[in-house]
């Protein structure tokens, strides 16, 4: 719950946690055919669930990213949530008005579930003895979440890359839980560069001899291999415009060294990037969720199955220079909701931030954002009277 | 109330689906919405455009109008509309046999290039004319296409299609003596024959 505190206007939000699938319930089905349990999600909430219940915006996080989306945890934080000018009083997802939503994935490492839990059979972390989970997992553990919460029917789900595939899979997964989804800068499924790409990242961790097989919890993480994979995603998160305005040539101490130390500032930021990264980021979650990326496929029919009509409103958002999740992508599911005859806006925002542009074109997204979400909130209102 | 918009507003059906093909800021879709409750959806190319539809809670893809007729099945829609979008579509019989193909039938607007200033000008003046319904200068103008009323009449009965209806525009009212010379902009009604 988002407060003020009373020293500050800061909003102030509490991380929190749900735990189900726990003896004697069940374990949750994976689309592997293995079951987990228990599950604990870590999630946050903004704004109030009204008495209709039908104001409530699920937000869903690229894949480094966690449950703290807006505000600060601590008067004292520097840093507010990872969307905060996106999410908030007054912001385009406006938490005076909708009751929002976020939790950090199945197999992530920011308070749910994933292969650094500790895992009950052993009582000690799972490590490699984690199910491999998939984008369908994770957003059927958060329409668990979303139950818990008492919500029946969600507003909008919105999410940009990783957290626009699961806004995908609500749709596909649970057409008659969500009014409308905002998928933002992302793919029906990945490619094959983009699997390459990933498949990179994780061999970089792995080739670290400290990865020890996933078993190094309570001994030295595999830091160089996860830091290196770090520095490869940052590249594909730029443009080459927006290294070139970035960084230039600049030098960091103002001439070469004639050595294979960081001349360039640009080798620098990636270093630093990448030592950050392995302070806050579990190196078989990056395995994990990489690889629940790279099996995620809505083509075809898949997204909305055969014949059912589709009630779920869409905006679909693509930025020029994003090369990691390029327009035609974006493009291809426009092209399945035209077939279907769904009720969607497309936009393709000019930008040179490359894929980052969803975390920095925030004026842009936020004029398409605002008076979509209010527009769907219409259409709520009228539907349940 | 722009006479165009009035002009359309009439020919549309109550409750119709509409595809409007260049739909600028949303102004025709959702005046639509409002009035003859119709369910609408843009198709644009300018961004700045395409915010203002969505401001407006109109439906927009954000494409050239080529590409957006492109995966609608067919009869997705009951019209098409092409407003003021056609003159500046370099393959204009595509565009509108995939008009066609997606909506049962179309409505045109299209300005006058024979208008009597436009000849005048042309005539006397010996100037590419610029008139209230072609306002560009030859040099910054997006129109790539340049037709007369009659132009466009005998472009229908060559191509098959059917004028089911014609209105045609002057400055503050409706045309009816020699269109081809007085109205500054027509508005068609068609159908595949």
């Amino acid at each position: 719950m988002l407060s003020m505190s009373p020293s500050d206007t800061r909003p102030i939000v509490e991380p929190r946690f749900f735990t189900f699938a726990e003896p004697p319930d069940a374990g949750l089905p994976l689309e592997s055919g293995r079951t987990l349990g228990p599950v604990t999600l870590a999630y946050e909430t903004y704004g109030r669930l009204n008495a209709k219940k039908n104001n409530a915006v699920l937000v869903c996080h690229a894949f480094s990213g966690n449950a703290h989306v807006s505000g600060f945890h601590r008067p004292e934080d520097k840093a507010p949530g990872w969307w905060d000018d996106m999410v908030g009083p007054g912001r385009a997802i406006d938490t005076d008005r909708f009751f929002v939503v976020c939790s950090n994935v199945l197999g992530g490492c920011s308070g749910s579930t994933g292969p650094s839990s500790v895992n009950p059979a052993t009582g000690k972390p799972y490590g490699l003895d984690f199910p491999v989970v998939t984008i369908r997992d994770m957003v059927e553990a958060q329409r668990r979440l979303v139950d818990h919460l008492g919500i029946p029917k969600l507003l909008a789900v919105i999410g940009g890359s990783m957290g626009g595939m699961q806004a995908l899979q609500w749709a596909a997964s649970f057409p008659d839980r969500v009014r409308s989804v905002i998928p933002i800068a992302t793919t029906l499924k990945h490619s094959p560069q983009q699997i390459a790409l990933d498949e990179v990242g994780r061999q970089a961790v792995m080739a670290d001899p400290d990865w020890n097989r996933g078993g190094y919890y309570g001994r030295k993480p595999p830091e160089k291999g996860l830091a290196l994979a770090r520095m490869i995603g940052h590249i594909t998160y730029m443009s080459d415009r927006s290294m070139e305005d970035k960084f230039s040539r600049k030098l960091k101490d103002g001439k070469v060294s004639f050595s294979f130390a960081t001349d360039f500032e640009v080798e620098g930021y990636l270093r630093y990037r990448g030592d950050n990264f392995v302070k806050r980021f579990d190196a078989n979650s990056y395995l994990y969720i990489t690889k629940a990326m790279d099996y995620f496929d809505l083509s075809g029919d898949r997204l909305f199955g055969n014949g059912r009509s589709v009630r779920t409103r869409f905006l679909v958002i693509a930025f020029h220079s994003d090369w990691l999740y390029p327009l035609y992508q974006s493009r291809e599911i426009v092209h399945l909701l035209k077939m279907r005859g769904v009720d969607a806006t497309y936009c393709e925002i000019q930008s040179t931030y490359g894929h980052d542009a969803f975390l920095l074109e925030i004026e842009e997204e936020s004029r398409l954002i605002r008076h979509f979400l209010a527009k769907t909130q219409d259409i709520a209102g009228r539907e349940d009277g | 109330m722009r006479l165009d918009h009035q002009t359309i507003a009439d020919i549309i059906a109550p409750d119709a689906r509409v595809l409007d093909l260049g739909c600028g800021d949303g102004e025709l879709l959702s005046r639509l919405a409002a009035e003859k409750n119709v369910t609408g959806q843009g198709v644009e190319i300018s961004e700045e455009a395409v915010y203002r539809c969505v401001e407006k809670g109109v439906s927009v893809f954000h494409s050239d109008i080529a590409s957006g007729l492109e995966g609608f099945p067919d009869g997705s829609f009951d019209f098409a509309v092409l407003n003021q979008s056609l003159q500046e579509v370099r393959n204009i019989g595509f565009v509108l046999d995939e008009a066609l193909r997606v909506a049962r039938r179309a409505v045109i607007g299209l300005p006058n290039f024979a208008h009597v200033r436009a000849r005048l000008t042309l005539f006397f003046r010996g100037r590419a004319p610029v008139t209230p319904s072609l306002p560009y200068d030859w040099s910054d103008s997006p129109n790539v296409r340049f037709m007369s009323m009659a132009d466009f009449r005998s472009f229908c009965r060559r191509r098959g299609y059917r004028i089911l209806k014609s209105e045609y525009l002057g400055v503050h009212g409706r045309v009816r003596l020699w269109p081809n010379l007085f109205a500054l902009n027509g508005i068609f009604l068609i159908e595949k024959g």
